[in-house]
């Protein structure tokens, strides 16, 4: 399992396609923060982005911020939250906007599998929880559009040693996720045998 | 008791319920930070290491920065142990503890997560109706109030089962309804935490005594020894399911496992599963009749 840094928005493929499922990813640059209600809107309301999502790695977050200034906002805690709430925004995500990453906690189902290896895409896993750290992690609020989605609007964070991250879905289709399922549930069989 | 009295005690309640709520976010108790650091200690997978070394280190940074542990502020849950004379009616106490969540939400501020169920508009600073969630317990020969307050992330609480067993499936049926809830939940609870797990009683009531059974400091056992028994195997064998921290895959996939029992019809069989995630927040204010307030994070 190797270590990676990476940087994002990417521009060459090759950056998403070394990363194998299980290796340790730390990423720089900027990345996006979204959540369900984001995403409700783009997809099933049909409103375009105000920002471009090419290359992107998106957050699964609604920030804890305090308001100082017209769109301009500061951290008080960031943390990340469960992605399988959204899983089906992954296949349009990769097809229409050329999103490379997507990073959230507890995983992806089996669904978001092919999709990723289709538009050569990653899941990320970040530790859930573990928000003080992140916090610390993002330098910086860029930009905030949709305000009025808040906490659930698009986020421009810049961000420094973001990490240490799991790859838990990889572009070649390899899930950590399913493979833990797959080796529990065999061995709920055994243990059933022994009770 | 005079009027005047009622009110400077209500406004002690708020006071506590207020800091409860902030400080159960901040600073997790000791029982919880040995539990991190023995399951990191223990664990042999690299992405499972990889995710406790990273929650000791978000544990020291939140201490360190003044955080929040994790971003979630949950919805607030007491629990409340009355005495019979203790001089505030729980009515009262309710108030006081809806006053003071909300309170902490805006002063602080943190995150108001409180909705409409089927709106999902914002209801307030974390308050709504029935919002905060209040378990009671009434206690003899006692004038003092203990209040327990436990932010309950929404992660861990979407992982919540319940099945109404036969009496046919035995205590067999309960120990693989406990592990295929766990097994299904993956990584989505947060693991590792504690599992709660209710049984007997009613359906309603086995969900109650659930949510009890992780408001408990980390590896107390139950009283009754066939039921801590119970925990213990149980403990043993959700560990062994590989699901690991985060369900990366690992040898840590539960800090434990406790269990609140009640009787039962003799059809019934409930068992109810309630999780809580790694980050097990909690902190209790110990408050005596004449408003003097301890607080303690151990309890």
């Amino acid at each position: 399992m190797a270590t990676h840094e990476v940087t994002f928005p990417i521009t060459d493929e090759k950056e998403i396609l070394k990363l194998r499922a299980g290796d340790e990813v730390i990423v720089q640059g900027h990345i996006i923060g979204i959540r369900d209600r984001t995403q409700i809107r783009i997809f099933d309301e049909g409103v375009e982005p105000p920002m471009d999502l090419r290359g992107a790695f998106l957050l699964h977050t609604a920030p804890n911020v305090r308001k100082l200034a017209p769109g301009k906002y500061e951290k008080i805690c960031i943390g990340t939250t469960t992605s399988a709430r959204m899983v089906r925004f992954t296949e349009p995500l990769g097809e229409q906007y050329g999103v490379r990453g997507i990073c959230g906690k507890g995983g992806f189902p089996d669904e978001a599998i092919e999709p990723m290896r289709k538009h050569g895409m990653v899941y990320f896993a970040i530790v859930g929880g573990a928000a003080a750290l992140e916090t610390t992690q993002i330098e910086e609020i860029e930009e905030v559009m949709w305000e009025e989605l808040m906490p659930e609007c698009l986020w421009k964070f810049r961000v420094k040693d973001f990490g240490p991250l799991t790859v838990g879905i990889d572009a070649h289709g390899n899930s950590l996720y399913h493979d833990v399922q797959a080796a529990a549930q065999e061995k709920l069989k055994e243990l059933y045998a022994r009770l | 008791m005079s009027i005047d009295t009622t009110t400077e005690l209500q406004h002690a309640v708020e006071d506590a319920a207020a800091h409860l709520y902030v400080w159960a976010l901040k600073d997790i108790p000791q029982d919880l930070r040995d539990a991190l650091k023995s399951a990191s200690e223990r664990e042999t997978s690299v992405p499972g290491q990889r995710v406790l070394s990273t929650i000791l280190r978000n544990v020291e940074v939140a201490d360190s920065e003044g955080n929040l542990v994790c971003q979630d502020t949950g919805i607030a849950v007491y629990t409340c142990y009355v005495g019979e004379h203790f001089p505030l009616h729980p009515a009262r106490i309710y108030d006081a503890l809806r006053d003071g969540t909300a309170r902490a939400t805006v002063e602080h501020p943190l995150r108001s997560n409180a909705v409409h169920t089927i709106t999902r508009e914002n209801t307030g600073p974390n308050i709504g109706h029935r919002l905060p969630i209040v378990h009671w317990e009434f206690v003899k020969d006692s004038d003092e109030l203990h209040v327990k307050c436990v932010p309950k992330g929404s992660g861990s609480e979407n992982m919540s089962f319940l099945k109404m067993c036969t009496p046919a499936d035995g205590v067999k049926g309960i120990k693989q309804f406990v592990l295929e809830s766990i097994v299904g939940a993956g990584g989505k609870p947060c693991p590792p935490g504690i599992v709660g797990v209710g049984i007997g009683g009613s359906a309603d009531y086995a969900m109650y005594l659930a949510k009890e059974a992780i408001t408990r400091p980390i590896g107390t056992r139950n009283a009754d020894p066939i039921v801590a028994e119970l925990e213990d195997e149980l403990m043993g064998l959700l560990n062994e399911t590989g699901i690991g921290p985060m369900g990366l895959g690992g040898d840590v996939t539960v800090l434990n496992c406790h269990i609140e029992h009640a009787d039962t019809h003799m059809t019934l069989n409930p068992v109810a599963v309630n999780y809580q995630c790694w980050a097990a927040r909690r902190a209790t204010a110990h408050i005596a009749a004449d408003g003097t307030v301890d607080f303690d994070r151990e309890a």
